[in-house]
């Protein structure tokens, strides 16, 4: 197979980034293309239905369910207040009633003369959707949602928890193979986005939640406190909804793995910058990577050396995502095209990789990523 | 399709899967008068952005299949070459699909194991992923189960409920509970949701009345017309046709690749299911068959239901049980104590766990080292038994029904009650799926398929060669013949005959006693308790056996009777197992374990020795 390499996670010092900003279902677009928005602005809202709430109505009245309707007060459709009554049923000469109160506000959404039931619909659920990004809007898809546009320096994470937030980004850590520890973490961090080495430590990670840290962006994180930290182990790689108070953005893997140079550089270079971070990952179909945005005017940033993305020639920088070598950087020297045996006795194809140390290692090319700007 | 089948001399088949298009050609060789499997060509899947347009991929593959055969299969504009002639062009075109997360269904039924397991199964045999069964007695109350119909967004719901001319009340219960809902479906915004209802008969008036302004309602026969009949035909043609009509159409590039094929796209799921009940009918087996991917296992098997004696075809999904999206929950749902029982060497388990999360993250990485292959392969091993034992428990005979039982009964104990699944009976066990299709040995494959399934008595094992089930899926619902040929001749590679006596013998005792006529000299002697032993006989090669058990072991004809018969090779050979059935534990002592795997991987040459031995030391 042509293309059977994995593409690289992106890490690039000046890009112009778009989001879609879309709702879940049809509602309103707040803003117009050309506003100016911010992190919190909100763009578009609209109105999820109620929850519904069957009533045995028919056996609650003792009445057959076909002549419920008979005894419901009000027509489908129609609002009732909490503590009103929709429905009566006499019984001996009108000695006896059986009342139904609408347990909150609702409306009455269904009578079934079959099942003699009846659907009760809650208050509509508001849902906002905010600009995520600082940057204008460029587009606006009406009923639905806007397109936001921004300069940033961006990069991506291999795995992440949490959805989107914000905060002012700080180092903590000095170097990249530094581990982020609790005594690192301090109440002056509250509500920033904290950057750390090759390890945030199960500790350190419960103190930034008590300090109110808004996010973490780290080289690697231990499987074991993940389970730990999130109640279960996680068993399919779709994330972003957990509400545990903080997002988690792991950009090389499991592990105490530095993270790589340029995203470590890169993130100093910003350091004190407002930064957008989402760990919503999916790696399925539709592959989602966990991010960190940092919103900047364009003329603040510079470029980073070109590579052309997915071509994998001789100069090729990469980094190996498998043992034995997993996560050392390096260069493309050798690409042959057989089919090579590993010391697994698979047959794959190859690619000969020099490291920085000058040391050179055959590893499949399905086990690199190219290192992309 | 207007042509004649035997006009058809060259097929192009492609298979889009959730990463990779894989493209097969078939061509009929003139001189031997039959269809083989000649080039197989591979480029990554284009569903998704920046491409968006599924047939782009599907060019790619088509293109590296005109390559690597040297015949011109597109033309200057990029479009396949129709009617074949020596040299160029393809007279069919055929496609199945999983792309986009393939088919994703909700069913309800009123009771859970009965019209809602017949419409599971209904969904299932149709190549869908069933997300979630709703039913009366699920133990949800109404409002969380019309939360958890909004939440799913499926593409499609299957609604079943109520013997025809039975009780109306509940269906149409579950009815206002969808209608409640108002689902959505996942793809297509501003599209009505599809829901096939396949009921009470009498209730579709009152199913209608509720559903149909929200949804786009079918109606087609009951599922269950009667408690002791299933009638699933009905709808899972329905489920195919609306596959087609509404969840395809929305897909990207689907509408062009619709318009390409010679025959519906089917969901790839369903096309390996329709091959392997297509060869277990014409060639009377019993079957199972195994795919385990990346996110998904799914198990399929045909066997003769002891009640009424008919073949009845089975699919199960595990649905998050796969070798890389999924890994980590086979974790989760092994635990780490079984799967290291499979692992010859010491394991940490943090290390252990950060390794199978990385492959999650990064799941198209291969293992370079033996280690790594070693570890993934016992993971394999707990993914199969598990996506097994879920099989055996759904093939079941039809719950709800009254039996007459006698005394006897009373006294009879079956481990999964009333699954269908008899092992002794199996005939045939196929493994697909990268873990076992591209294992460095094929003895690997054999091993890993032994340790999960655990056949019983004698029993042929095979690989799919290259993946190409469901290619030969949806091609046998154009040209059967072309499909079995191919099937049986370049799909599989026979890997050679398990024989594994059941029943719990006592630790080193005798098993069975054994001669085998082998092409290279008779070879006789005894199998003991725990052992394992291997027999060269190759591919196409037959051996005449005699297999003795002792009292208390059976190998097919009752314990501790003789059984005479041909056995088949393969490119391992004859594997016999003296484990026992139900299959012997392993010892709790870590040393003692690994001792004992690595005389089973060493018996029957799973590994380079030398190198497993020094992992062990390191």
């Amino acid at each position: 197979m042509a293309h059977a390499y994995t593409p690289g996670l992106k890490v690039s010092p000046k890009i112009r980034l778009t989001k879609k900003r879309i709702l879940p279902l049809k509602g309103d677009v707040v803003v117009n293309v050309g506003d100016t928005v911010t992190s919190d602005t909100v763009v578009a809202r609209t109105e999820l239905p109620g929850k519904v709430t069957p009533i045995n109505a028919a056996n609650i009245l003792g009445v057959p369910a076909p002549d419920l309707v008979e005894h419901v007060l009000k027509p489908e459709g129609s609002p009732i207040a909490k503590g009103e009554i929709y429905a009566v049923a006499k019984s001996f000469f009108g000695l006896f009633k059986t009342t139904l109160k609408a347990p909150e506000d609702c409306h009455l959404e269904n009578i079934s003369q079959i099942t003699g039931k009846i659907l009760l619909r809650g208050k509509p659920l508001p849902v906002e959707v905010t600009a995520y990004l600082e940057g204008k809007v460029t587009e606006v898809y009406p009923q639905e949602g806007v397109a936001v546009e921004c300069w940033a320096a961006f990069t991506q994470g291999i795995f992440g928890i949490g959805g989107e937030t914000h905060g002012i980004l700080r180092m903590v850590c000095k170097s990249k193979d530094e581990r982020l520890s609790p005594e690192k973490i301090s109440p002056e961090h509250r509500g920033c986005v904290l950057v750390g080495g090759s390890i945030v430590t199960a500790a350190a990670l419960k103190k930034a939640l008590e300090h109110g840290v808004r996010a973490i962006v780290v080289g690697g994180f231990d499987d074991q406190d993940l389970r730990n930290f999130l109640g279960y182990d996680l068993g399919v790689a779709i994330t972003g909804s957990e509400n545990k108070g903080i997002t988690l953005v792991v950009t090389e893997g499991f592990g105490e793995i530095p993270m790589a140079d340029r995203t470590f550089e890169l993130l100093k270079n910003h350091e004190g910058h407002k930064a957008c971070v989402n760990g919503a990952t999916q790696i399925r179909a539709g592959v989602i990577r966990p991010e960190v945005v940092i919103p900047r005017p364009e003329s603040e940033l510079k470029a980073g050396p070109e590579v052309t993305a997915g071509a994998l020639i001789i100069g090729t920088p990469i980094r190996v995502i498998r043992e034995p070598y997993f996560g050392r950087l390096g260069t493309v020297s050798l690409l042959p095209p057989e089919l090579t045996p590993l010391e697994s006795e698979t047959k794959a194809r190859v690619l000969k990789v020099k490291f920085a140390d000058g040391i050179e290692a055959v590893v499949p090319r399905a086990n690199v990523e190219i290192l992309e700007t | 399709m207007t042509q004649k089948p035997e006009d058809i001399k060259v097929i192009i088949a492609t298979d889009c899967g959730s990463t990779t298009t894989k493209a097969i050609l078939i061509q009929y060789d003139e001189e031997k008068g039959e269809y083989r499997q000649t080039y197989r060509g591979e480029a990554p899947t284009t569903v998704e952005s920046p491409f968006e347009d599924v047939t782009k991929g599907v060019l790619n593959s088509i293109s590296e299949l005109s390559e690597l055969s040297g015949r011109e299969l597109l033309d200057e504009n990029n479009m396949i070459l129709k009617k074949s002639s020596p040299s160029e062009g393809a007279d069919i075109y055929i496609s199945t699909s999983s792309a986009g997360g393939g088919l994703q269904m909700m069913v309800a039924g009123v009771v859970r194991s009965m019209t809602a397991e017949s419409a599971e199964r209904a969904a299932l045999g149709a190549g869908a992923i069933v997300m979630d069964v709703i039913a009366s007695n699920d133990h949800r109350l109404p409002h969380e189960q019309i939360e958890r119909i909004r939440q799913l967004r499926p593409d499609m719901i299957l609604l079943s409920g109520g013997i025809d001319g039975g009780t109306k009340s509940h269906v149409v219960d579950l009815a206002e509970l969808i209608s409640a809902a108002d689902p959505k479906p996942r793809l297509g915004i501003g599209f009505k949701l599809p829901v096939i209802y396949a009921g009470n008969r009498d209730a579709r008036e009152e199913v209608s009345g509720t559903l149909e302004e929200k949804v786009d309602l079918v109606i087609v026969d009951n599922l269950r017309p009667v408690l002791e009949k299933e009638n699933l035909g009905p709808a899972r043609d329905k489920i195919h046709d609306m596959f087609m009509e509404h969840v395809m159409q929305q897909a990207p590039g689907y509408k062009k690749l619709m318009e390409w094929t010679d025959s519906p796209i089917m969901p790839t799921p369903g096309a390996v299911g329709a091959i392997i009940e297509r060869v277990a009918q014409l060639y009377d087996l019993q079957v199972v068959g195994v795919d385990i991917g990346g996110a998904t296992t799914d198990v399929f098997s045909v066997f003769v239901d002891p009640e009424d004696e008919k073949p009845v075809f089975n699919r199960t999904v595990s649905a998050n049980l796969g070798m890389s999206y999924s890994i980590s929950n086979i974790l989760a749902e092994a635990t780490l104590p079984n799967i290291s029982r499979w692992v010859p060497f010491p394991i940490d388990e943090r290390e252990l766990r950060n390794q199978i999360k990385n492959k999650m993250i990064r799941p198209t990485t291969i293992p370079q080292t033996l280690h790594s292959l070693a570890v993934e392969q016992a993971i394999a091993r707990e993914a199969l038994r598990l996506a097994f034992v879920q099989h055996k428990s759904f093939a079941t005979t039809l719950k709800g029904v009254q039996k007459q039982r006698t005394i006897a009964d009373a006294f009879v104990q079956t481990g999964t009650e009333g699954t269908i699944v008899n092992m002794m009976n199996l005939d045939l066990l196929v493994g697909s799926g990268g873990v076992l299709s591209h294992a460095p040995r094929r003895n690997q494959s054999a091993m890993m398929m032994i340790d999960a399934f655990r056949p019983e008595g004698i029993t042929r094992l095979a690989v799919d060669s290259i993946f190409m089930m469901p290619h030969l899926g949806v091609l046998s619902e154009v040209h059967p013949k072309a499909a079995t040929e191919v099937f049986l001749k370049d799909c599989l590679v026979y890997i050679g005959t398990c024989i594994a006596p059941v029943g719990q013998i006592k630790e080193s005792k005798d098993v069975m006693k054994y001669s085998i006529d082998l092409p290279q000299g008779r070879q006789e002697g005894m199998l003991r308790q725990g052992e394992m032993l291997l027999f060269p006989l190759g591919v196409g090669e037959k051996a005449s056996a005699v297999f003795e058990p002792t009292g208390k072991a059976d190998v097919g004809a009752g314990k501790g009777t003789r059984v005479e018969t041909v056995v088949h090779g393969g490119v391992v050979g004859l594997i016999l197992d003296g484990r026992g059935r139900p299959l012997m534990t392993v010892p709790d002592d870590k040393d003692a374990r690994i001792q004992q795997m690595l005389s089973w991987l060493e018996n029957l040459k799973v590994y380079n020795m030398d190198e497993l031995k020094a992992l062990g030391r390191a």
